[in-house]
């Protein structure tokens, strides 16, 4: 304020000033605002079940909402199989490309378009991925379930779990390509100079050097394939119940916490039955959330050292 | 030798699944378009035809008012947390941009859905709009801050020592210095909400009608896609396959123009 009128500002001008770094700060409060808010309104929207169920929710087997019986068990069991199943596939595919581009090839116009095409994974939306899935990539599952005697239903798990691959392998690629790229080149001049080959600097140099960095990418990944809805909602077949074998789990149809939700929200008749939906919403929030901090963390903490 | 090839293999056999889909995508989509398919209206099953002009029209809407929400509200608060990067607010709603940029999209959905659809007794797009905003926000922001951070801090110091007050440095120094990189900020996360299907499930629901009415449900592209894609009839998936092929042109037109935006400016999002 003093500075203020050692400036001789009007006081239209004074109040513009003020104003304007009051909006700014309501604005940054306004953010605050819609997560504690998100948080609240799940919350106590799923009070109703969280009272009447209690913890025991998140391990009950049965859902069904016609005889009121609510467990969250075979959606936690969905969500984690589609997700860790396309954590595990995608991989490979994300630390190569982090390699490629970070080490191998870090310039150039081939260098340029694979980056391009990477960063084109992402954006193409999650409905066109389902549709796609729906109508192409079912029909080849199904010709391959036949062919290792399972019940070829098509959709289920294992496709879901091939879509999502796609769909989370740029957001831990692009980070790797960025970190391996900060690996320190006097690490790797000086292991050179002792004698290593490309393969020893890779995995003892940059290797070690970028794993913590590596492994929040891997996080962030999870993170979206966790909470993604439309391409898994149209694919995994939408069963609540728990297959009996292990082979039907994979590869027959399911549900996540998700998909759940995007089927069922607008039909939830009664109080019950919504909350215990929401209650799902929360679990996926909280689950989320805690995921992405972690790997926010790790993030942040590498790129300071 | 040998692990460069397995390395060279799995980084390019990636493009493979993307490339299948984009032309798999096309050669559907792109004979449905022509005029009577984007001023029409869909079909009933059986009739021949039919558009998506209220998916289209739906679509543009509803981004439209996200935008006018979420631009001047995240700048404002990307400029904020870039211009005091030290305060307790700052590290708060710098906290709450990392989460809500991992919030799943149908979360936000059954939020909106106890904000405005419930108060309202309705589904309307204006919820729909909402749920969008949300999901634009942490893209604005980031992209604001960043590009901020990366303008000298000489500029600024300059305009303030001629004496300009602190808001008109902003507004006429640091914004249209640095606007190029905000910008590519809000055409990625329109290309980002376009798409986004799952926060309109619960809020602009759907409609088969053209309406313009933001308190009524409305349809857009992404879920008209949904609905018409897993529906029996194959008339109305050539119509999903359509509009698939409209809704990913757009994604690919608001990327090219990211690309060339950031390309300009270093802006990392």
């Amino acid at each position: 304020m003093e500075n203020n009128k050692r400036l001789n500002l009007s006081n239209a001008q004074l109040k513009w000033e003020n104003g304007f770094k009051r909006v700014l700060i309501a604005m940054s409060a306004l953010l605050v605002l819609v997560i504690v808010g998100v948080l609240a309104t799940l919350i106590v929207e799923s009070l109703p079940s969280i009272k009447s169920l209690g913890i025991g929710f998140l391990w009950g087997k049965v859902w069904d909402p016609v005889s009121n019986v609510y467990g969250a068990y075979p959606f936690l069991v969905g969500t984690l199989l589609t997700s860790f199943i396309a954590l595990i596939i995608s991989i490979p595919f994300s630390y190569a490309i982090a390699i490629y581009l970070g080490e191998y090839n870090p310039k150039g116009w081939l260098s340029d378009l694979l980056k391009n095409t990477i960063e084109l994974i992402a954006a193409v939306p999650s409905i066109i991925y389902g549709f796609w899935g729906l109508f192409v990539l079912v029909p080849i599952i199904r010709t391959f379930e036949l062919k290792i005697h399972v019940a070829p239903y098509g959709i289920g798990v294992f496709t879901s779990s091939l879509i999502l691959t796609i769909m989370i392998i740029p957001y831990a690629a692009s980070l790797g390509i960025t970190l391996i790229r900060m690996v320190p080149s006097p690490l790797k001049e000086g292991a050179y100079a002792l004698g290593a080959t490309r393969w020893e600097v890779i995995r003892r140099v940059i290797m070690p050097y970028t794993r913590s960095g590596l492994f929040a990418g891997v996080l962030l990944s999870l993170g979206r394939a966790l909470g993604e809805t439309m391409a898994v909602t149209m694919l995994i077949g939408n069963t609540s119940a728990i297959a009996s074998t292990f082979k039907d789990v994979i590869f027959g149809p399911g549900n996540t916490m998700a998909s759940v939700i995007a089927n069922e929200f607008t039909e939830a008749d009664h109080t019950q039955y919504l909350s215990a939906l929401i209650e799902l919403g929360l679990v996926l929030f909280l689950v989320t959330v805690v995921i992405n901090l972690i790997g926010k963390r790790i993030i942040t903490r590498f790129t300071n050292n | 030798m040998i692990f460069k090839g397995v390395i060279v293999f799995f980084a390019f056999l990636m493009t493979v699944p993307l490339i299948i889909i984009l032309v798999y995508i096309i050669k559907q989509g792109i004979f449905q378009v022509n005029w009577h398919f984007l001023t029409g209206v869909p079909a009933p099953v059986g009739e021949p035809g039919g558009g998506i002009a209220n998916a289209l029209l739906g679509s543009f809407l509803m981004v439209l008012m996200a935008a006018v929400v979420a631009i001047p509200v995240g700048m404002a608060a990307g400029i904020y947390l870039s211009e005091n990067p030290k305060t307790k607010l700052a590290y708060y709603s710098g906290l709450c941009v990392d989460i809500l940029q991992g919030v799943p999209s149908i979360v936000v959905g059954i939020v909106v859905y106890f904000w405005i659809v419930k108060p309202l007794g309705t589904f309307s797009a204006i919820s729909g709009s909402i749920a969008l905003a949300i999901m634009m926000l942490p893209i604005v922001i980031r992209s604001t801050e960043q590009t901020l951070k990366l303008l000298p801090d000489s500029l600024k110091e300059a305009a303030l020592s001629l004496g300009v007050p602190y808001h008109r440095v902003i507004m006429k120094v640091i914004i249209p210095c640095g606007f190029a990189g905000i910008l590519s900020g809000i055409t990625l996360s329109v290309a980002r909400v376009i798409g986004e299907t799952a926060p309109l499930l619960f809020t602009a629901f759907g409609n088969p009608y053209l309406s313009a009415s933001i308190t009524k449900p409305m349809e857009s592209l992404p879920h008209l896609i949904f609905t018409y894609a897993t529906s029996p009839y194959d008339d109305w998936h050539n119509l999903a396959w359509g509009a698939s092929f409209i809704l990913l042109m757009f994604v690919l037109l608001l990327n090219i123009i990211t690309k060339l935006l950031t390309r300009k400016w270093k802006v990392q999002l």
